[in-house]
């Protein structure tokens, strides 16, 4: 990781589960099993097996698991798993692009899983756009009608969605390819494009399934500071799915982990990190630079009466990496200081086990 | 079972040993033979039945129907005739004259291909019209246009149902291949009773050719659409049918118009045969030669017919390509083009107006070459005739006694039940005894197609055509084997067939009947040979493209190991290449079934003399419905063992698909359907 990267861990502020406001999206008791009279087995003690003898036992195969989180307005908020764990039908629950098997979900106050059909249409036309992993563009039309498609089918006249889309290309850095064909695209210019026709009906939730796995390493990581650019422009709610701890420590305002389709843990990036829930997350995050992700919270001990009082002085959600320099210059032990109260002591060799750590990995 | 030890053709033998036994000691009884013009009562009570329709047709609901679409269909006919090509009286000539329609094709072609393909199929036209051809040129493309046009309307929403539905798709599918495996001219026997004679029959024949390729290959393109732009489209909230005409239609366009094409040729293809029932065309002029075995005149317009055919296939694959890239120019010089456009339309005016004034520009004048060309090509027929007639007489001589002699005496000259057991038999050694479900699927199909043969009163007849089927298709399958492995393995001679073969695939079947016609004059070998023709194209490229698809690795393998190539060939590519040598000898034997109806015309008699008969003459109209009916039932039977084979046969188990809409992306490849084309 570079230090720009880190930078922007740095500056993240982590919302969590916003306890004052309404939340965006909420997801209760979500389930997706796929097979002939699946809505059969909810309820039922099958619906306790595990994912392959259910398979044995009915044929059905679960993919989504009874699932229930929320995500609050303008947070980023990351699905993560391995290939399979379902996270693609989960995200396609959330508008009824796979119709869930029980459970209900919200979005922006409207009950998505009693809509009708025009109820639906009008949740996915006005308020949640989504971004595909492979791309899922019109071959047979340029850039801009591309990207005006979401207005087109709302009955936006051709000048004032040519004009809209117009705008939304300069936005993600299409200028100078609006006339252009898909095809004559490379993957990550199309992927803007993909982009770019999520935002151009101003939705105010945005959904991602995996939308940067298809893309070369070095172009993945502009697109994911392009999400971050965009996200602090124009504050939308994100679900962003992804199979790639990195990504999802770098844009998570929150994870969510998935195995077979049942929530392993959920948890801001340092969560995650410092108090894995299981083996299962533990092994995902084994490789994470951990200086990058862990704040002083989880490195510190509790106050003793015979503590320096000399050290320098920082807040807790301060990232390890970060206080790493001051904190090994100084003679003194690190105090961590939230709202004015001495919360905890980090001593050198503390930092060090983190940074060595890592290093010796 | 213990099956597995002796191979499938020791087993074969067996049956065929014993079968000729048993026939050495019963032959010529009970063979159900029925002379010529002899009828038996199901015959004459399905004459009856067809008579009481007739007579009750201004009561009967669906014959009412039948007869108002005939009325309007011979309307249209009539009047692009008189319109185009034939005289509209008071007038001695057609209102639009050779030039004028000339300009017209000409103009039409430029606005969609481009000018080169003007100059093309002007040059094509002029020729028909110095030719003396021109009437009977613009009555086929009349009346294969309209049928285009039909089996757009009728096509394109099937297409559309199979296309979004995976139910549909299997029942449709299933329809498709029956249509299939049925023989053109059976078509024409209901043809006849409910729509009569004349265009409207000739249209209705050819719409019932042409349409199963584009139900299937449109079909088949709009399944082909990626699930992810409709899934991304979705997402947006657009609706059903933005879903179809803004997604789906456009992203399988190129497929659809590929589906146009080939059903386009087959409406041409059908020419020939649409005369049968007394369609206008050029079809007529080539019956007329081929009953007095008159080569030259049976070829010009034959080769006219080829023409045609070149004509629509180029100018509409051009048509899509120019439009692609058009749209993707955004039109650049769109004003050049529309001037250009405008200026042809006044040309274009102006040869209308001359070829309603001048009479030149209206008929074009007799030039008699026509007649030169047909003599021409009568001397060099006759030349080719006496020069090697006594090798190709010997060939003929060698394939009738050595082949088709001693397998009809055995087939035909048994006892029908013995017959009928021993074809049981063999069914059972080609296609079953893998698994219980095959055994069951052939017996239970076998048997059916046999009672039902059996039931319509045409055994000895069935059993006549059964032999020269399977004579050509063993024919075809040796040519395609040894061509298809030589193809595959020199790319230079792929190149140099190649060609041929896509050539000899647009030529309507009855066209080269003629030639064959003349060297071995009316017998059951013409039959044999024109189908022979007709089939091995296809036989050859699947044999051709099977023996390719077998990986290098595994040759390298070999010969590493020091093979030979003839054991190569025999050890490597044939027995892997198994499946693809199953679906050739499947085709090919659909498309030889087809000829050898044809062939009834020609001499081959059998079931194919009494299809014709049963639609020319109307007190043999029953016997030619069963004779149709029992080719059907021969068609199908065949099918499906060859079908059983082919799954038996491929040593690697048909992985079972499960259907995932959403990701259905990577399979979509290998899924590519046969689009079957049988004449
Ligand atoms: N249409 C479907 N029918 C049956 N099983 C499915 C279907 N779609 C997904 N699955 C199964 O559901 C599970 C979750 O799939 P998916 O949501 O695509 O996982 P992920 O996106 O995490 O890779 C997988 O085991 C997959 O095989
Ligand atoms: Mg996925």
């Amino acid at each position: 990781m570079t230090t720009s990267d880190a930078e922007i861990l740095v500056n993240q502020s982590s919302p969590g589960p916003d306890a004052s406001g309404a939340a965006a999206l909420s997801v209760r008791g979500l389930w997706k099993i796929f097979g002939p009279r699946a809505d059969r087995i909810i309820g039922t003690p099958d619906a306790d097996l595990s994912r392959a003898d259910l398979k044995e036992k009915t044929g059905c195969v679960v993919g989504v698991k009874d699932v229930s989180f929320d995500v609050s307005p303008g947070e980023v908020f990351v699905v993560m798993g391995l290939s399979g764990s379902g996270k693609s039908t989960l995200v396609r629950c959330l508008t009824r692009l796979i119709e869930p098997t029980a459970g209900e979900v919200e979005l922006g106050g409207m009950d998505v899983t009693s809509a009708n059909a025009a109820g639906l249409r009008d949740l996915r036309r006005n308020q949640v756009s989504m971004v595909f992993q492979h791309f899922g563009l019109l071959p047979h039309r340029q850039v801009i009608d591309n990207i005006a498609y979401g207005l087109e089918i709302r009955g936006v006249g051709k000048k004032e969605r040519r004009a809209k889309a117009a705008e939304v290309v300069d936005l993600v850095g299409l200028t100078g390819y609006g006339s252009s064909y898909p095809d004559q695209l490379s993957g990550g210019m199309q992927q803007r494009v993909g982009l770019a026709r999520a935002l151009a009906g101003d939705p105010s939730m945005m959904l991602f399934d995996e939308p940067f796995s298809a893309l070369d390493p070095l172009i993945r990581r502009d697109m994911q500071n392009e999400v971050i650019r965009l996200q602090a422009e124009l504050k939308k709610t994100m679900v962003f799915i992804t199979h790639d701890l990195q990504e999802a420590l770098k844009l998570g305002d929150r994870i969510l982990i998935m195995r077979d389709g049942e929530i392993v843990q959920i948890g801001t990036p340092d969560e995650v990190v410092g108090a894995p829930a299981d083996d299962y997350v533990r092994d995902f995050t084994s490789d994470v630079p951990r200086s990058h992700v862990l704040t002083l919270k989880w490195v510190m001990r509790d106050p003793r009466p015979g503590d320096s009082s000399e050290g320098p002085v920082m807040t807790s959600d301060t990232i390890v990496r970060a206080a790493a320099q001051a904190a090994l210059a100084s003679d003194h032990p690190v105090r961590v200081i939230d709202d004015g109260k001495l919360v905890g002591i980090v001593d050198d060799d503390a930092i060090l086990r983190v940074v060595v750590a890592e290093e010796s990995a | 079972m213990s099956l597995g030890r002796i191979p499938r053709w020791a087993w074969a033998l067996v049956v065929v040993g014993l079968w000729v036994v048993v026939w050495a000691l019963t032959k010529g009884t009970d063979t159900l033979a029925l002379p010529g013009r002899e009828h038996t009562d199901l015959h004459n009570e399905l004459t009856g039945w067809r008579n009481d329709l007739i007579a009750g047709r201004d009561d009967n609901a669906l014959m009412q129907f039948t007869g108002q679409i005939a009325d309007a269909a011979l309307k249209s006919v009539d009047w692009l005739q008189r319109m185009l090509s034939r005289p509209n009286y008071p007038r001695p000539v057609p209102e639009i004259g050779w030039l004028g329609l000339l300009g017209i094709i000409m103009w039409i072609s430029h606005a969609v291909a481009g000018w080169k393909y003007a100059v093309l199929n002007g040059a094509i036209m002029f020729i028909a019209a110095v030719m003396g051809l021109w009437a009977d040129t613009v009555d086929t493309l009349i009346v294969t246009l309209l049928a285009v046009i039909c089996a757009v309307i009728i096509g394109m929403p099937i297409a559309v149902l199979i296309g979004t539905s995976d139910w549909a798709n299997r029942i449709i599918g299933i329809v498709l291949d029956l249509m299939q495996t049925m023989p053109t001219f059976v078509y024409l026997i209901p043809v006849v009773l409910f729509f009569g004679t004349g265009a409207p029959a000739a249209i209705v024949a050819t719409l019932i050719y042409a349409l199963p390729p584009l139900i299937r290959v449109a079909g088949f393109g709009i399944r082909q659409v990626s699930p992810t732009a409709i899934e991304a489209t979705d997402s947006m909230g657009q609706r059903a049918w933005q879903r179809l005409f803004k997604v789906q239609l456009p992203m399988a366009r190129r497929t659809i118009i590929v589906g146009l094409n080939q059903t386009t040729l087959a409406a041409l293809a059908m020419a020939v045969i649409a005369s049968y029932v007394n369609g206008p065309g050029l079809g007529r002029p080539v019956v007329d030669a081929l009953e007095i075995a008159d080569v030259g005149r049976g070829l010009v317009p034959g080769a006219m017919l080829v023409l045609l055919a070149i004509m629509l296939d180029r100018t509409t694959t051009a048509a899509s390509e120019r439009s692609e890239l058009l749209a993707r120019s955004g039109g650049g010089n769109r004003r050049h083009r529309w001037g250009s456009l405008a200026v042809g339309l006044v040309a274009v005016g102006v040869m209308i107006q001359m070829s309603r004034v001048y009479s030149w520009a209206a008929t074009y004048p007799s030039t008699g070459w026509s007649s030169d060309l047909a003599d021409g090509i009568n001397k060099v027929a006759s030349w080719v005739f006496s020069t090697f007639g006594d090798l190709t007489g010997a060939f003929k001589d060698l394939v009738t006694y050595g082949l088709l002699n001693p397998m009809q005496s055995v087939l035909a000259e048994s006892p029908w039940f013995v017959s009928g057991a021993a074809i049981l038999l063999l069914a059972l050694v080609v296609g079953g005894f893998r698994t219980t479900a095959t055994t069951a699927t052939v017996t239970a199909w076998t048997v059916l197609c046999l009672t039902g043969i059996w039931y319509l009163d045409l055994w000895h007849d069935a059993m006549i055509s059964l032999n020269m089927v399977l004579v050509a298709t063993l024919l075809t399958m040796i040519l395609a084997v040894i061509f298809g492995v030589w193809m595959a393995r020199r790319p230079r001679v792929d190149l140099m067939i190649r060609p041929l073969l896509d050539m000899g695939q647009t030529i309507p079947p009855f066209v080269y009947l003629v030639p064959v016609f003349y060297l071995f004059d009316q017998t059951r070998f013409t039959a044999i040979f024109a189908a022979i023709v007709y089939a091995a194209p296809v036989a050859i490229k699947l044999v051709a493209d099977g023996v390719r698809g077998v990986p290098e690795t595994t040759l390298e393998a070999g010969r590493s190991a020091g093979s030979t190539a003839w054991q190569e060939i025999t050890k490597v590519q044939l027995p892997m290449a198994s499946r693809s040598l199953v679906l050739a000898a499947n085709q090919g034997l659909l498309y030889v079934l087809s000829m050898v109806v044809i062939g009834g015309m020609v001499g081959a008699g059998a079931l194919g003399y009494d299809v014709v008969l049963g639609f020319s003459r109307f007190e043999e109209w029953g016997k030619g419905l069963a004779g149709g009916l029992s080719i059907v039932l021969l068609g199908i039977m065949l099918d499906r063992i060859f079908r059983a084979a082919a799954v038996t046969g491929s040593s690697t188990p048909v992985r079972r698909r499960t259907r995932r809409p959403a990701r259905a992306e990577e399979e979509s490849n290998d899924r590519v359907e046969p689009l079957a084309v049988t004449g």
